[in-house]
């Protein structure tokens, strides 16, 4: 199992860094379809089948088809997708507080300690976190519906031409 | 290699989490550092469902990543939205061209 979780997670990391170094968004795109896809993963392997079932169809399926969708529609050119000379300096920077709060975030996660917990039979199944989701998350969950709805109308107000 | 505990697990989620904010933080390209936003939120997810999986038998981690997946889905629609606006009325897509708000 440990060799599966290293996999994963090299996997992961490698599409991040390709997504964020690569100059074509379309590559970056599909880089980080590489990264989501190893993270579903590393759910199925915390027993998450909800999750995992959810992070395949929706995030590397819905989400990434309509990112990729839009950079085909936009059919950049060259003279689009060129970005300015890298700014040494900024990348030098960025990339030293990126690493600076990564560490000292790993080093609070280090004092984090686990406790050793047997799992109910349903755990992380689609009827166990579907029974919590309408019961003790109703609220939010109506919430969430009422987001998304809101969501749906204002991509439509924004693609509109005339308003 | 040894066994794989929960600290491994939030490892992974801060260095993904870090390497997206560099993304956002760095590249100038309005797709790319929406990219950038939704492999943070993934990050995030990470650690809800390892905390999840090690907490006592409760399964309010996978419930709240859901939440998060849905915000993301919504993020990503409107943002996608904005962006093709964005490029309707000034053809270019990378952020350091929009200044009509500094000029």
């Amino acid at each position: 199992m440990a060799i599966l979780f290293y996999i994963f997670a090299a996997l992961a990391v490698l599409g991040g860094l390709l997504m964020v170094s690569l100059r074509n968004p379309l590559s970056g795109a599909f880089s980080l379809i590489l990264s989501l896809v190893s993270l579903a993963g590393l759910f199925a392997m915390l027993n998450a089948e909800f999750v995992f079932i959810l992070q395949v169809l929706v995030y590397a399926g819905a989400i990434m088809v309509l990112i990729i969708f839009t950079i085909m529609l936009l059919n950049l050119n060259k003279e689009e997708l060129e970005e300015p000379p890298v700014a040494w300096m900024r990348l030098i920077f960025t990339a030293l507080v990126c690493a600076v709060a990564a560490f000292g975030a790993i080093r609070i996660f280090g004092h984090v300690e686990a406790p050793k917990i047997e799992m109910t039979a349903d755990f992380g199944s689609i009827e166990g976190v579907g029974r919590l989701m309408l019961s003790d998350f109703l609220y939010p969950f109506e919430v969430i519906s009422l987001v998304l709805l809101v969501a749906v109308v204002g991509v439509v107000l924004l693609a509109k031409k005339v308003i | 290699m040894g066994a794989v505990t929960l600290n491994h697990y939030l490892y992974l989620s801060a260095i993904l989490f870090f390497i997206g904010a560099f993304g956002v933080l760095f590249r100038r390209n309005l797709l790319v550092m929406l990219m950038s936003v939704e492999l943070m939120l993934n990050a995030v997810n990470l650690s809800f469902v390892a905390f999840a999986r090690h907490s006592a038998g409760t399964m309010d981690g996978h419930v709240i990543a859901f939440f998060v997946m849905a915000l993301a889905a919504a993020e990503a629609g409107i943002g996608l939205a904005i962006l093709v606006m964005v490029f309707r009325n000034r053809t270019t897509v990378q952020a350091d061209d929009l200044t009509l708000m500094r000029d």
